[in-house]
């Protein structure tokens, strides 16, 4: 089996992971926070849905 | 309408195609980043921070400050909701990616520099005062009840702060002898092939995303913008109607119909 040998592998995983996870999580949390928002506005009102406004 | 209608999300076409190329983006940038191009030859494999770090920075400094300060100027100018709810989103924006150009920078800098932090770099320290004046826009916003109120003075913070996106920029320049932070690596031409290959894509799907964020973000200040509306006209009804329910009875007294018909 042959393995990578790779230098600072903990600070990578440290600055990659977090930057990941950081931006998933604010990703999800928009999508919900929009979700939630969305169910109390009529559609009408949401201008991505109808440009009337 | 009826509630049935509504449409329970942010999203539209536009977002899913986005969000579809933010995804593919980050896996092929990742594979480029840790499969494809070769270590450096001083920082060995901590250079591969770099295709995080720098792409968070360049969407923090020249894409969210930059909005915030046009949305901002915009908002006093022309007094719209848009504008300000527009500025409120780049706001938040900017304090993900600054605070995530902080945090891998402090990550990068620990086997680079052997030092986590350095409060005489000027550098570290301008970015940090950017991200805080970003965080105290947000808790100002936070703050102020009235909208129109919270959206001159809030316009007015943002423009201030935005300014400090020039200390940041030219402070390895001004300051060169008061900082570890290197000059732009792409300015100074030390980037070759897949390396810069890798950068640039990474800084586009940085850039991508932005965008995917800030559409989501600004839906959900427009959907805040209409729930306050809406709270706003029923109070006004609810008011109105008791008014009237108050003048009718008063009519109706037995003491003013009496005085009514004398």
């Amino acid at each position: 089996m042959t393995t990578i040998a790779m230098t600072h592998v903990g600070y990578l995983i440290a600055g990659w992971g977090i930057t990941f996870t950081v931006l998933g999580l604010y990703s999800i949390s928009l999508v919900r926070r929009g979700r939630a928002l969305s169910t109390q506005v009529p559609a009408g009102q949401q201008r991505w849905i109808d440009t009337d406004e | 309408m009826s509630e049935s209608t509504n449409v329970a999300t942010t999203g539209s076409r536009t977002t899913q195609i986005l969000g579809f190329v933010v995804l593919l983006g980050l896996s092929v940038v990742f594979v480029l980043a840790f499969v494809v191009t070769e270590p450096d030859a001083v920082q060995q494999d901590a250079v591969r921070m770099f295709y995080i770090h720098v792409p968070a920075a360049i969407v923090a400094l020249y894409l969210t400050v930059p909005a915030l300060a046009v949305a901002s100027a915009m908002a006093l100018y022309k007094k719209t909701r848009w504008w300000d709810i527009t500025a409120a989103a780049a706001a938040e924006l900017g304090v993900v990616f600054c605070g995530l150009t902080l945090v891998t920078g402090v990550i990068w800098g620990r086997p680079i520099w052997n030092t986590w932090w350095e409060w005489g770099d000027v550098r570290l320290l301008t970015t940090l005062v950017l991200f805080l004046m970003l965080l105290g826009y947000l808790a100002y916003r936070r703050s102020v009840v009235d909208p129109g109120t919270r959206a001159r003075r809030s316009a007015v913070i943002a423009l201030v702060a935005s300014t400090n996106v020039l200390l940041v920029n030219r402070s390895v320049i001004w300051w060169q002898n008061r900082t570890l932070h290197q000059k732009s690596s792409l300015i100074e031409g030390r980037l070759e092939d897949m390396k810069l290959f890798t950068f640039a894509l990474s800084t586009l799907v940085f850039a991508v995303m932005f965008f995917w964020m800030m559409i989501h973000r600004f839906r959900i200040g427009w959907l805040e913008h209409k729930i306050e509306t809406v709270g706003v006209d029923a109070a006004i009804a609810e008011r109105r109607a008791s008014a009237h329910a108050g003048l009718d009875e008063a009519i109706s007294h037995p003491a003013l119909e009496k005085e009514g018909s004398t």
